[in-house]
């Protein structure tokens, strides 16, 4: 049985159809990428899964469980955390409440305070930060602060991370901390969907991937699959005679 | 060495609290009976701005509703004053600021920004013209008699509603669900998907800081002893704790303690001394707490302090 399962999802956001019909399936354990241009309903998707919008019709599972239109707390206790796109750290709090606020309201409600600073710094070394986890998270870089949401989805103790461009605006150091972070959580046991533009981590990173386009669905398959596929290629680079033109 | 400093500062503390404490519980034994109505109605701000801070400070949900609270308390005492004791009485009337905090939270708080502060200040406005309406055409009177209570009393009173009321709000501060509020203020939707039910986090919160209100309402109406809508529901009584608040600072716990405070004698010093251009030299002192001290007198103190340790620091 799949950890998340997606029928025939839609959303409209007044005429445009942001996510349109899209079927999806998310294996126990596997690291599976979502890719798409610019618009194509990435993000849109993920706030489906997460509850943040209410699909028009469809219905999202997670292990068997339908999970369509739940409050965005309840799917967070039940086992799907998300990290954003444009990050949402609490930023007048210290680092390591950020973290413990995962630990107090995540999947295991009715944690000490004593465990919740505990696991907060175990997290904080985990994805590390434990040399900063006393400054205000607005003062960290970008790097930093999508590392603690990172830090914060994973407090809640997820099976499914949802993860949105985490990579984006990354320097190539930063990317290659940012990749090994992800295998490291995968070494966890945990499920991860990511969406990501950087190609060359999407690529070495992920067991499959899905592609997008104006809110559909347009292919799905393995690294090499995708590569090579021609509705892909002409998605993102356009058709031949076009470019020639 | 470390260690034994924050050990002594917190005895300290504690030392200092319970003394202050000792001395508010004792002050109607030897203070003039003027000093004691004054601390009555000191008390009686302190706990509205405390209990909105408890809501509005962290979250940034600035709340314009105090004044229906209160005076839903004030009506309580008014209706129930004869029947019951008072004690019971004023339990009731925090009762009734609770439940219609419920109702009102779970109706509005989905509201964000500039549109939850036009709602809250509306509901004051509709209970007023409501109970108005109410009186004239149902009871047919305007206003209410509450049967009096002497003023040592009041302010006993008072002084335990202010005990508990700070024992809660230090709890909330330190517990997680005041670190919830926190997140929510920050980033709501954030924390709504890391688990914390925001809407019952703030409805909750909203309605035990309502409960105080009502309370205060309550125990205030019996020294006021007549009452009418317009008493009971003065919009004054909404921006008064967001005022003092802002003066206070909202940082520490007991910045809108102080803010009140200061703020009450204040108006109450220059109203006896300026009786003509009181509200202007009010006025200016208000302009010039916002643009000089943005923190609050908490900033103050803290900068002051923090100058003070950094000295002692440079002689060791």
């Amino acid at each position: 049985m799949p950890i998340l399962e997606g029928k025939g999802v839609t959303k409209y956001f007044g005429g445009l159809a942001a996510v349109s019909n899209v079927d999806f399936t998310v294996e126990q354990g596997e690291a599976l990428g979502l890719i798409g241009p610019n618009g194509a309903g990435k993000t849109t998707l993920f706030d489906l899964i997460s509850a943040a919008l209410v699909p028009k019709s469809g219905t999202i599972r997670f292990k068997g469980e339908d999970i369509t239109g739940l409050k965005p707390y309840k799917i967070c206790r039940m086992g799907v955390a998300r990290t954003f796109q444009m990050v949402k750290v609490f930023a007048d709090m210290p680092v390591l409440n950020n973290v413990a606020l995962g630990s107090y309201f995540g999947t295991s409600p009715g944690m000490s305070s004593t465990d919740a600073v505990r696991e907060a710094t175990e997290l904080l070394k985990f994805v590390g930060l434990s040399e900063v986890k006393a400054t205000p998270a607005k003062d960290l870089t970008l790097a930093n602060q999508k590392r603690l949401e990172v830090a914060r989805a994973l407090a809640t103790k997820p099976e499914l991370l949802l993860l949105d461009e985490m990579m984006a605006g990354l320097n190539p150091a930063e990317l290659a901390q940012a990749m090994e972070l992800i295998t490291r959580i995968r070494d966890k046991g945990i499920t991860i969907f990511m969406i990501e533009h950087v190609m060359k981590a999407i690529m070495s990173v992920c067991d499959r991937i899905i592609v997008l386009h104006h809110g559909q669905k347009i292919a799905q398959g393995t690294p090499q699959e995708i590569t090579t596929s021609k509705t892909v290629i002409k998605v993102y680079l356009g058709e031949k005679a076009h470019a020639g033109s | 060495m470390d260690i034994v400093r924050v050990i002594s500062k917190r005895s300290f503390v504690l030392g200092l609290l319970l003394l202050i404490l000792i001395l508010l519980a004792t002050s109607p034994l030897y203070a003039p009976r003027y000093t004691v109505i004054l601390l009555t109605s000191i008390f009686m701000y302190i706990i509205i701005t405390v209990s909105w801070t408890m809501f509005s400070g962290p979250t940034g949900y600035i709340s314009l509703a105090p004044a229906a609270f209160f005076g839903v308390g004030i009506y309580t005492s008014a209706i129930l004053g004869r029947a019951l004791p008072l004690p019971l009485v004023i339990g009731i009337g925090g009762l009734a600021g609770f439940c219609l905090a419920l109702l009102v939270g779970a109706l509005t708080l989905r509201l964000r920004g500039i549109y939850f502060v036009m709602f809250t200040f509306g509901l004051v406005e509709l209970l007023l013209h409501f109970v108005l309406w109410w009186e004239v055409n149902i009871t047919g009177t305007t206003g209410r008699v509450v049967p009096s209570v002497d003023n040592t009393t009041v302010y006993y009173l008072m002084l335990i509603i202010f005990a508990i009321l700070m024992l809660t709000a230090y709890l909330i501060k330190r517990s997680k669900l005041g670190l919830a509020l926190q997140s929510i203020g920050q980033e709501e939707d954030a924390a709504a998907h890391t688990g914390v039910n925001v809407t019952m986090v703030k409805v909750m919160t909203f309605a035990i800081s309502a409960f105080f209100m009502g309370t205060a309402g309550a125990i205030m109406a019996t020294r006021w002893t007549y009452i009418d809508p317009r008493i009971a529901f003065n919009p004054l009584l909404s921006f008064m704790p967001v005022l003092m608040a802002i003066f206070g600072g909202m940082g520490q716990l007991y910045g809108p303690v102080i803010g009140a405070a200061i703020f009450t004698y204040l108006e109450e010093f220059l109203i006896t001394r300026f009786p003509y251009y009181y509200m202007l030299i009010f006025g200016i002192i208000m302009v010039l707490a916002i643009v000089y001290l943005p923190d609050g007198l908490v900033g103050l103190i803290q900068k002051l302090w923090k100058r003070i340790s950094e000295r002692k620091y440079a002689y060791t």
